[in-house]
């Protein structure tokens, strides 16, 4: 059982979760993930460490209510105990000899984006994140982010609430075409790390994204999480998450993530029956 | 043995054999020759005294028949259940040559049951060597890792085992369904494990959290056994493998016996795709446990698609029987060439009708395809169940551990690997093998652990 000990909501389906995991903290690094379950009758699902920290051990993870087990997870408190979570889980974000590079987080993915962007910082990259969300509301860790020495941190938003109005693809092709980029590491949602990686390989920026493949294990026995790279088939969770953005077949990995559409709707529909947080 | 009817069998997950009752099991032991020279024991991969604890139950004197079992299986119920008893001990019984060999296999899990009927401080325990001071790791808690920490324990060490899922067991837990192996035997079996002092940690991924490394030089122990298994999917490599609906045995059997998906909704939260028409690849147990799985949610139709005959599928069988009794159709002499499917699902499959020719390495005769013969399989799922092969995180695990090019554990005969303390057996040396195999690798490598202790010394 791993006690909660954090919890704030950052926006209305957003929430922040830290949880006391000495042995996990110790180990965790930037672009690797958690596999969570809140309950004895609870699914497993992937989540991306958004930070942590040895000396204190606690882990921090970033989700937003998409369905059941996000909403459940979502009115669980301070104290309240989690059955179970297993980390720290896939290769870890490559930070080594960063140079300039731009980090382009969407929507939730910006949680892997601020601990990626301070690894890459404390690698000695010349780090410009950027980061989109549908509206200002929407915008998470902002704070964290302009407390890291970045060389620019760039926020977009689609109805121009706040920052930049438009998507992250205009920002880092400017980058691109200015020649100011050595490489780029895109996180969200999957269409938008398709675009980022569409907007790069014009330039031959080497560009890596953390892919979020239904998993179930998370530790290589299942094959749940296949994603086709450069042809071959890989395992998001074993040989991922991060991989090279100008291999990924992102139309089959959009596709495999919509095989429990209908049954997530209905369960998640059958739990907000009794629930009361939307009202 | 009875058997719940075919009928039944097919919605429902409950346990397909039913039991022994006492006096079937007495009339059955009273076949046994309790010959001088018993061939039976011969046929056990792990030698147990067969004609002593049939004796037992002769005499009427189960909790003897109980111990002389334990003396060799640490998990008789487990066994009794899911060993091949048709290629091994039953195939050298005296009476096979005359067609009806002693139903050892059915006695042993009758004797396994009467065990765990009874409360857990009642049941039969080893006894338990004096502590040596010594303190050991397995790595999986599979037949491998559970056999092995129980022994381990018996000679007196302290034993943690670590397991990288939310609860112990390996593939008796997610891989073997509850019909034909119900997790409350597992989890009775796994408790007196903890009645010897073995802890048990989940949510523990060695190669991640920890390494065998770390354990031996930071967490204070003194030897280690992996026992992680073979558990990487090997999938077909064929177009089409990445439609919905396509899935690895072990998702599919995962789902189902570890997440207990066929109680989604409501009662358990992972999903699993319901398919009508379902393809199964491959001749093994896993394809039978996936097939008769298949049935029980529902399925219209289930094929088992195979690539040689009948004659050669390495299924125990008795699965095999129970699959055909309950209606799965088996597609022999038929090879995938093409997964085909619609909007991102899968339609139905492209197969190559196949002909035995010369035998190959294996000695078994080789399937080649045969030209303009090819057909269509409709069906909306698949699963794909034709091996595995090792986690490539066994590397990260066991870094300086020498592996065969294939990813397979190297060790000696008693388990020993390159590496002075850390021993390995079950299906990371061997490939996909039986329960009985890896827990007969799992107590000679903790004999054999046991040995390098006491000669090292005190740490």
């Amino acid at each position: 059982m791993f006690r909660i000990v954090h919890k704030r909501q950052l926006s209305d389906a957003v929430f922040e979760m830290g949880v006391e995991a000495p042995r996990i903290a110790a180990k965790a690094r930037a672009g690797q993930f958690l596999m969570v379950r809140t309950d004895e009758n609870g699914e497993r699902i992937p989540l991306t460490f958004s930070d942590w920290s040895a000396a204190e051990g606690w882990i921090r993870f970033i989700f937003m209510r998409v369905g059941k087990t996000t909403h459940a997870l979502s009115h669980l408190k301070v104290g309240d105990e989690l059955a179970d979570v297993v980390g720290p889980l896939g290769v870890p974000t490559h930070t080594e000899g960063a140079g300039r590079v731009a980090i382009i987080g969407g929507g939730v993915g910006v949680a892997v984006a601020y601990p990626v962007a301070r690894a890459m910082c404390d690698a000695g990259g010349e780090v410009t994140v950027i980061v989109g969300a549908r509206n200002a509301e929407l915008l998470i860790l902002e704070d964290q982010l302009r407390a890291l020495p970045l060389r620019e941190l760039v926020i977009c938003t689609d109805d121009g609430s706040a920052g930049r109005k438009g998507l992250v693809t205009a920002p880092l092709k400017e980058l691109c075409e200015a020649g100011r980029l050595d490489a780029a590491f895109a996180v969200g949602p999957a269409i938008m790390m398709k675009f980022a990686a569409a907007t790069t390989r014009e330039f031959d920026v080497p560009t890596t994204v953390s892919l979020n493949p239904i998993m179930v294990d998370g530790t290589g026995m299942c094959g749940a999480c296949r994603v086709t790279v450069g042809g071959e088939t890989k395992f998001g969770c074993v040989d991922g998450p991060d991989f090279d953005g100008h291999a990924v077949d992102f139309e089959e990995l959009m596709s495999r993530q919509r095989i429990y559409s209908d049954l997530e709707r209905e369960a998640d529909a059958e739990y907000s029956q009794g629930c009361q947080c939307h009202l | 043995m009875p058997e719940r009817n075919p009928a039944e069998r097919r919605a429902s997950f409950d346990e397909v054999a039913f039991g022994y009752s006492a006096d079937e099991a007495l009339a059955e032991a009273m076949r046994c020759l309790q010959c001088k020279n018993p061939t039976c024991q011969q046929g056990c991969p792990v030698n147990i005294d067969i004609r002593d604890f049939i004796g037992a139950i002769i005499d009427g004197d189960l909790p003897r028949g109980v111990a002389v079992l334990k003396e060799r299986n640490a998990l008789p119920a487990v066994c009794g259940r899911v060993c091949p008893q048709e290629e091994q001990c039953e195939a050298s019984c005296v009476l096979a040559k005359k067609g009806a060999p002693v139903a050892i296999g059915r006695l042993e899990r009758f004797l396994g049951d009467s065990d765990l009927a009874c409360e857990l401080e009642k049941r039969c325990v080893p006894e338990v060597a004096e502590p040596s001071g010594f303190r050991c790791a397995v790595v999986g808690s599979g037949p491998a890792g559970l056999a092995c920490a129980g022994e381990l324990a018996k000679l007196g060490h302290r034993v943690t085992i670590f397991e990288s899922l939310h609860a112990p067991g390996g593939v008796l837990t997610y891989g073997i369904p509850e019909f034909r192996l119900p997790k409350a035997i597992v989890g009775a079996e796994i408790e007196m494990l903890s009645s010897v002092g073995v802890e048990i940690v989940t949510d523990t991924v060695v190669g991640q959290l920890t390494t065998v490394p770390e354990l031996l030089a930071e967490e204070g122990f003194d030897a280690v056994f992996v026992g992680s298994g073979a558990g990487l999917p090997v999938f077909l490599g064929i177009p089409g493998e990445n439609l919905n609906g396509v899935f690895s045995a072990n998702e599919f059997l995962t789902r189902v016996n570890l997440m207990r998906a066929y109680e989604f909704p409501g009662k358990a939260d992972t999903p699993v795709a319901r398919g009508r028409k379902v393809a199964v690849v491959g001749g093994g147990n896993v394809a039978m446990d996936s097939a008769r799985t298949a049935l029980r949610l529902g399925a219209e139709e289930v094929f088992l698609v195979y690539r040689r005959t009948e004659d050669e599928m390495p299924a125990r069988k008795e699965e095999v029987h129970h699959a055909k009794e309950e209606g799965v159709e088996f597609k022999m002499l038929c090879s995938p060439a093409e997964i085909v499917g619609r909007d991102g699902f899968v339609t139905g499959m492209v197969a190559n009708r196949m002909e035995l020719s010369e035998p190959d390495e294996s000695g078994r005769r080789a399937p080649v395809c045969v030209l303009d013969a090819d057909f269509v399989i409709d069906c909306d799922t698949v699963i794909v169940a034709v091996g595995t092969r090792p986690n490539p995180l066994l590397k990260a695990a066991a870094p300086g551990v020498e592996l065969t090019r294939r990813g397979y554990v190297i060790t000696d005969d008693d388990g020993a690997t390159n590496v002075p303390g850390v021993f390995s057996g079950g299906d990371i040396v061997t490939g996909s093998a039986t329960v009985i195999l890896a827990m007969g690798a799992g107590k000679k490598a903790a004999r054999a652990m046991d040995r390098w202790l006491r000669e090292r010394g005190a740490s």
